[in-house]
């Protein structure tokens, strides 16, 4: 496997412009996205979590160009995609598919199961007409379909079916890496389970690179090689899977550890919760964004934005001005006491 | 049991088509099933009738105003002695005629600016709905009567005009639908896919967005056949061509003395937009999932 990097986001902003309310008034903007910057390396998973509103649908939204970037730039291996038009972003599109959320609404009603798979190798031409519908009925074998269910239609199938065919829909075009738009957390925890390890057998077979987005840390730390956290359009923290769930540096990410459930209660730590709302990702506060709720949070948190640094380890980054020079994180005195 | 097994699998495998789902709720509506029933007997009537029926609408063929029953006239004659019911079935051909027709011109028109103003948004929809409000602000039936006296009362004039002033409603069903389902995941994985804008419009938005379209396009018949009687009532139709409205028209100085001679074409036209209707209502209902689990 190699380790060259398949995915760069550098600095990528995605800001929703509001409409203006006057005439001469300065309309503000939705910053959903504030300045990103990761790597994929070449089939590996690289998770994104964040809560509601993080931006991080949005950033896989980016990486698809299926929303304008405001600033930035995607580059696929070594090539600038942000700006493709044409034929040049179709030749684009065939390398990077996106597996979406909800089975219900990512399939279009009125299309039989068969043609949906179909729809992408038409549309970007991909290999030869007359032996289309072979590869279709492939992949619906390679995805625990039936090919003769090909002609039913979405509503016919269950759910974990639904996104069966979404991944076949994906793997279409044979692309190099498939965004995963939280696939799995609109399916029952036993399909969940079904749908995760159909990923990773895919991902071994193909030599897929994914780009995973989620808000469950259950199933981030199950699939994903690497993490970012993202926290109102920033990432506060990025690290390798080992590292961020042993030794969560930022704050924000220690209360989101300790909010996942577990069937263990020995040994754990107190549940943390946070009070209270993330800002308004119109108006900004001018420091760190995770401040107000931040239980540690000091007079510089709420004026100077803290630079994400890498701290404690190779390619462990964090957002946070409490974090030592020597990586220990402000909740690491309470623990124990907790 | 491996019987049961496999006539599992064969049941599960039975194909259903969306839009059977939508035949079988239609059907299980009665009035909307007692509305179809009437419309194709209308239907049967204009278009088999007359030959059955032979006698020719414009010829007179006896004394006016033979009252309905009377000398073997089932409908009675008009103020020319001309049999009703021959005008009946050929004006029913007309103004059903220019029904469709009207409701498909604004279908054409409406569903292009519609689609369009939902799918891009911003300055292109801002543009083509304030022309939509230009239109939906225009007297409709003075507008037609403009469009009619200007160009001449002929078939097509009263058929344009009739499509040019009601378009506006399937315009805002369209855009309303269209503004539902860009957002929908399938149109952005359809995107993802590499579908082009005009793809995503015609092929993937447009057929979802069908069926309150389909229902206002219904509708559209109905009123289409109320305003071309208006304009044929104010005189404003084609005289060389016989259509209720027009039968209206044309007996209307002698209401007193022969009311039938109205009421019969009126009565015509008011079943057979009670039938148009409730099968609008019946597909509307047939089309809205929500109301399917009532």
């Amino acid at each position: 496997m190699s380790q060259d990097s398949l995915l760069s986001l550098r600095g990528l902003k995605v800001h929703f412009p509001l409409p203006s309310r006057g005439l001469f008034t300065e309309s503000g903007a939705v910053h959903a996205v504030d300045g990103i910057s990761i790597e994929v390396k070449r089939g590996t998973t690289f998770g994104i979590v964040g809560e509601s509103g993080s931006g991080k649908s949005t950033a896989a939204l980016a990486v698809m160009r299926l929303v304008p970037i405001t600033a930035g730039e995607v580059w696929l291996g070594d090539k600038n995609i942000t700006e493709l038009k044409g034929g040049d972003l179709l030749a684009m599109r065939r390398k990077v598919q996106i597996i979406f959320q909800d089975p219900y609404s990512s399939l279009n009603p009125r299309m039989r199961a068969g043609q949906i798979v179909r729809e992408p190798m038409d549309l970007m031409k991909v290999g030869d007409p007359a032996t289309r519908g072979d590869r279709v009925a492939e992949l619906f074998e390679r995805v625990g379909l039936r090919p003769e269910q090909q002609a039913l239609f979405p509503h016919q199938f269950s759910g974990g079916q639904r996104q069966r065919i979404g991944v076949a829909r994906a793997l279409a075009s044979q692309p190099e890496l498939v965004v995963c738009d939280e696939p799995v957390s609109a399916l029952d925890v036993a399909i969940q389970a079904q749908i995760l390890n159909l990923l990773r057998q895919l991902q071994d077979e193909f030599n897929l690179t994914y780009l995973f987005i989620s808000h469950d840390l259950g199933v981030v730390q199950y699939v994903c090689d690497e993490i970012a956290v993202m926290y109102l359009g920033e990432v506060v923290e990025q690290a390798d899977r080992i590292s961020l769930f042993t030794r969560p540096l930022h704050p924000y990410t220690w209360t989101l550890l300790s909010a996942v459930p577990s069937a263990k209660t020995k040994g754990r730590t107190r549940r943390i919760h946070l009070q209270g709302d993330p800002p308004s990702p119109i108006d900004l506060p001018p420091g760190c964004r995770f401040a107000a709720r931040c239980p540690f949070a000091e007079a510089q948190c709420h004026t100077a934005r803290p630079p994400l640094r890498e701290i404690g380890g190779p390619g462990h980054k964090v957002a946070c001005h409490l974090v030592s020079e020597t990586g220990v994180a402000p909740h690491q005195a309470l623990e124990g006491k907790l | 049991m491996a019987d049961s097994i496999a006539n599992q699998e064969a049941l599960e495998l039975k194909i259903t088509h969306p839009l059977s789902e939508m035949a079988v709720m239609f059907f299980r509506n009665h009035a909307a099933v007692a509305g179809l029933a009437l419309l194709i007997f209308i239907v049967l009537f204009t278009f088999l009738g007359p030959f059955i029926h032979t006698t020719d609408p414009f010829e007179m063929v006896w004394a006016p105003f033979t009252r309905p029953g009377e000398e073997g006239f089932l409908l009675g004659t008009d103020y020319l002695g001309r049999d009703i019911l021959s005008s009946m079935m050929a004006g029913g051909q007309v103004s059903m005629a220019i029904g469709l027709a009207a409701a498909v011109i604004s279908l054409v028109i409406g569903v292009t600016v519609g689609s369009f103003a939902g799918f891009y948004g911003g300055a292109i929809e801002e543009a083509l709905m304030r022309f939509t409000e230009f239109f939906q602000v225009l007297p409709t039936l003075l507008f037609s009567m403009v469009i009619v006296a200007l160009f001449g009362a002929s078939l097509l004039t009263v058929t344009l005009a009739i499509g040019v002033v009601s378009w506006t409603a399937v315009a805002r069903v369209t855009r309303a639908e269209f503004l539902r389902i860009r957002e929908l995941e399938y149109v952005a994985a359809a995107r993802a896919g590499g579908a082009h804008d005009g793809y995503l419009i015609f092929r993937v938005i447009l057929p979802n967005a069908m069926p309150p379209i389909v229902v206002q396009a219904n509708l559209m018949v109905g009123s289409a056949i109320l305003f071309e009687a208006a304009l044929s009532f104010l005189g404003l139709s084609d005289p060389n061509t016989m259509s209720w409205g027009q039968v209206i028209g044309s007996n209307r100085p002698y209401i007193l003395d022969a009311g039938f001679a109205v009421a019969i074409p009126g009565f015509a036209i008011f079943l057979t937009v009670l039938a148009i209707s409730l099968i609008g209502d019946g597909l509307n209902d047939a089309f809205n999932p929500k109301l399917r689990e009532r």
